[in-house]
């Protein structure tokens, strides 16, 4: 079925499609409850990217999925379903806020490497434990990604509620605020003629995750290493034949994914919050699984993804303060129904498209025959 | 429309028509099968065979066309409709439940009623009838998993006369039979014709279709292009009519002129993940300049054999290459270190091992010799050299279409074990490891491999052949050996043995009892 489709309507096409259908079925939903289903696409639509105020939110959003979405790409491209992103980023953010509180580092410039190096190497070595666990004893790695999740957010707790206290932080559990020095060049500060307001969330971390993006791409699509990810992936017994070693593939797969996740932690982390407090994830983690399947793992369609997915997230936001009775948990339903509409019900829309283009095809070929 | 037919007519099938998308599967086809005789079907891999009899048992809507049983119009829509027009079908893949009694398997789906009691009574009556008549004893109580593949069979052509066929289709029956055994089916199905049951029988062998049908249809590219009778044709005219050509179907070869010894096995063991020894204790050698095959019934050790020489299971015992010990348990045992050895492999699952099927053909022909030159640089792929490399391949070994960015999956059996030769043998290995090279691959392309394998020996070069057809390790090998039960029974010269002898070897009987 897939190759009767040219690659701009599987790539272009179908998750439109999709997102048009997830809108209407959020539409209706929205009428249910009494609400013009129109305002809301509008404040939904004009609250995300109708202002510099809300580019600001949906970029900062788009950039902690891109490095989620990426993460839980690279896995996929070597058939592991990695759901570990809240764990893994979690712990990149304690990478980072252990670099940055603990070493004295006199510019955002160097801090930048030096917590960058930190978030990856904790996302990824908490990535590494459920690896290893797939690769050498057999414990599904959905399982365990999912568990180190629950045992991330107790050490998380623990860490800032007992070790990285600040001290008179009073009730609320978080680190201390990282120097001034150490602040992460924001969109006002970068373009200020821009429009983006003095506390915008939107910094450098956007042209990292941009960084992050071709680095994927090249990795998967030019490198050896992508090569063999690639194949371990569609065909494991090909995998050992061809001599990849599914111990490698897997850990190697699982690092590299870890480390982008914990990445997202440069963002939310370094970039905003400018502190570690209880949750710096938010569910993005678990964004980034709908992100990597909407953008069909490809780096470009997960930046879409992430784009459209950052999105929702401002325009949500928005809507629950512009509209009354649109709760928070409106707008979780309409997430979900784009994340089914995009992910799980995909062949539900594919297999009639691709028959529109088989008759479509047929059609000038036997007009060509007579 | 329900224009009678002829009513001595078993099955008479009308214009039938089918297309999968832009794939023309049948193509007005036409067949009359006389009641009480059997009736062969051939063609070549994606001829339209397996189609027109999944059409005929229900499981697809033919497009056009119409099917008469005992001259009466009668619509399929489901294979229960087929079952009570009277046809049965034995698939190539047996459809048992594993851990079900032959009993059991015989009455499922056509219990009487809530009670299985009744039922369980009247197939055991039955099986024991049919055992007597038609040796098809069976033990009505035993696991379907304890049995071996040529009595699962005789189960599911029970079932099917449980149900009262009165048409039996058989699809590539004899596949995974020994020669005793496929000649044991064969004295059942000519007692059931004798019984005025009509047998159609699909197959791609040319023996079977000589040896037991009285007439035979042909097919080409969905199309039927002869139905002659068996009496009056001959294998080299099926074989025409099949591929379109004139076809070579033996091999021409000089005789061989062996070399050095290029890999000696001693006391080879493998065993697998349950703990069940696959390999119990193989010694042989191969020498420069001589193809070695290995006969025997599929998995009796042969794909064991192949995959610890391919290193990616491990082993026991010592493999000496080129005068070197092989490592056969470290971390240094892998399919990369065997190739870097010289050792060259066209594993027996073309589609599940030897290519990524999603990958283009350029992707696939550096699977395998990816850290090597030209396909890779550093840490980075050429996909230039890639691309060059695979178009030059295609045109030497004639792969169809000749287009390096379709995918894998995209070609057909022969073109696609073509990718798999030309990336091997062109690397220029010392031992070509070789499995099933002919499985699934049309007829025309087996000629071409076969050439490809004799001038490889030629040019000096040591060749494993593995392959369940007894023909194709007779055409091609210098030397035989037969495997059975993860032993080697035996070894013979293609000139001095014959068919019964492996026969008998492959089924486990050493020549002392193949003599008494």
């Amino acid at each position: 079925m897939t190759e009767s489709l040219p690659k701009w309507a599987d790539i272009l096409l179908i998750p439109l499609v999709n997102l048009v259908l997830a809108l209407i079925v959020s539409g209706i939903v929205v009428a249910l409850i009494g609400k013009d289903p129109f305002e809301a696409l509008y404040i939904l639509v004009n609250g995300s990217v109708g202002s510099a105020y809300g580019w600001g939110y949906t970029l900062f959003y788009t950039t902690n999925f891109i490095f989620t979405g990426l993460g839980v790409a690279v896995a996929f491209h070597a058939r592991l379903f990695n759901i570990g992103g809240e764990g893994q980023a979690a712990l990149g953010g304690l990478g980072v806020a252990l670099v940055l509180l603990y070493l004295p580092l006199p510019h955002w410039s160097l801090a930048i490497i030096a917590a960058s190096l930190g978030a990856a190497l904790f996302g990824a070595a908490w990535a590494a434990i459920p690896a290893y666990l797939q690769a050498q004893r057999g414990s599904h790695i959905v399982i365990t990604t999912i568990m180190f999740n629950f045992i991330a957010s107790a050490l998380m707790v623990y860490l800032l509620s007992r070790v990285l206290l600040v001290p008179g932080a009073g009730g609320s559990p978080e680190t201390a605020r990282f120097v001034e020095a150490v602040r992460l060049p924001n969109a006002y500060d970068i373009a200020p003629w821009l429009g983006f307001s003095r506390s915008t969330p939107l910094n450098v971390s956007f042209f990292l995750a941009l960084a992050a993006c071709v680095f994927v791409w090249a990795l998967i699509w030019r490198t050896r290493l992508g090569y063999e990810i690639r194949s371990f992936g569609k065909s494991e017994p090909a995998g050992l034949y061809g001599g990849i070693s599914s111990t490698r593939i897997t850990m190697v797969a699982m690092l590299i994914s870890g480390g982008l996740i914990g990445l997202m932690a440069i963002n939310s982390v370094m970039g905003e919050a400018e502190r570690l407090v209880i949750d710096p994830v938010q569910g993005a983690g678990f964004v980034g699984i709908a992100v990597a399947l909407m953008g069909r793992s490809h780096p470009l369609g997960v930046f879409l993804a992430a784009l459209l997915f950052g999105a929702l997230y401002q325009g949500g936001g928005e809507l629950t303060f512009e509209m009354n009775g649109m709760t928070r948990e409106i707008i979780l339903v309409i997430q979900a129904l784009v994340i089914l509409f995009t992910g799980a019900l995909d062949n539900m829309v594919r297999a009639p498209i691709a028959r529109v283009f088989l008759t479509l095809r047929r059609k000038p070929a036997q007009k060509a025959g007579s | 429309m329900t224009s009678d037919g002829n009513p001595d007519l078993a099955i008479e099938l009308r214009g039938i028509s089918k297309a999968f998308g832009p794939v023309q599967a049948n193509k007005d086809i036409s067949i009359q099968v006389k009641r009480g005789t059997i009736h062969g079907i051939i063609g070549e891999n994606g001829a339209g065979k397996s189609t027109l009899m999944s059409i005929l048992y229900g499981f697809y809507k033919a497009d056009a066309g119409e099917v008469l049983i005992g001259g009466k119009t009668t619509p399929i829509p489901d294979s229960q409709a087929a079952i009570d027009a009277g046809i049965g079908m034995v698939f190539q893949h047996f459809k048992l439940v594993e851990n079900f009694t032959v009993l059991e398997n015989v009455i499922l789906g056509a219990e009487d009623g809530a009670l299985l009691k009744p039922s369980l009574a009247k197939a055991r009556k039955l099986l024991t009838d049919l055992a007597q008549e038609y040796e098809m004893d069976v033990d009505p109580d035993a696991v379907i998993e304890d049995l071996g593949v040529g009595q699962q069979q005789r189960v599911e052509i029970l079932k099917a006369l449980y149900r009262e066929a009165d048409i039996l289709i058989l699809d590539e029956p004899t596949g995974v039979l020994t020669p005793a055994e496929a000649d044991h089916l064969f004295r059942i199905l000519k007692g059931l014709k004798d019984e005025g049951k009509t047998i159609i029988l699909i197959t791609h062998k040319l023996r079977e279709i000589m040896e037991i049908t009285d007439t035979v249809s042909v097919m080409r590219r969905g199309e039927m292009t002869a139905t002659v009778k068996t009496a009056e044709t001959s294998p080299e005219q099926l074989a025409e009519l099949m591929v379109g050509r004139k076809v070579l179907l033996r091999v021409d070869k000089v005789p061989a002129t062996p070399g050095e010894t290029v890999l000696s096995v001693r006391g080879l063991r493998v065993v697998d993940d349950q703990g069940v020894e696959r390999l119990r204790g193989i010694d042989l050698d191969i020498r420069a300049g001589e193809v070695l095959g290995i006969a025997g019934v599929a998995g009796n050790g042969q794909s064991e054999l192949l995959e610890v020489l391919g290193g990616y299971t491990q082993g026991t015992g010592t493999i000496t290459m080129n005068g070197e010990q092989i490592d056969l348990t470290g971390t240094a045992s892998d399919a990369r270190t065997r190739r870097a050895r010289g050792i060259a492999h066209v594993p027996e699952d073309r589609q599940r091992e030897g290519l990524i099927m999603d990958f283009g053909a350029w992707e696939n022909v550096a699977f395998g010799y990816h850290h090597s030159e030209p396909f890779c640089r550093g840490l980075f792929m050429d996909h230039g050299a890639m691309r060059d490399d695979c178009a030059a391949k295609m045109e030497r070994f004639d792969v169809r279409p000749p287009d390096p960015t379709l995918a894998a999956k995209n070609f057909s059996g022969g073109n696609q074990q073509k990718i798999v030769l030309a990336r091997e043998i062109e690397r220029n290995p010392d031992l070509l490891l070789i499995g099933q090279p002919t499985r699934g691959v049309d007829i025309g392309a087996i000629e071409f491999i076969h050439q490809q394998v004799i001038a490889l020996r030629d040019q000096g070069k040591a060749i494993l052949l593995v392959s369940v057809e007894l023909d194709e390790i007779m055409a091609l090998s210098d030397r035989i050996a037969v495997m059975f039960d993860g032993r080697i029974m035996g070894e013979r010269l293609p000139d001095q043995t014959d068919a019964n002898e492996l026969g008998l070897l492959m089924a486990g009987m050493t020549g002392k009892d193949a003599a008494a």
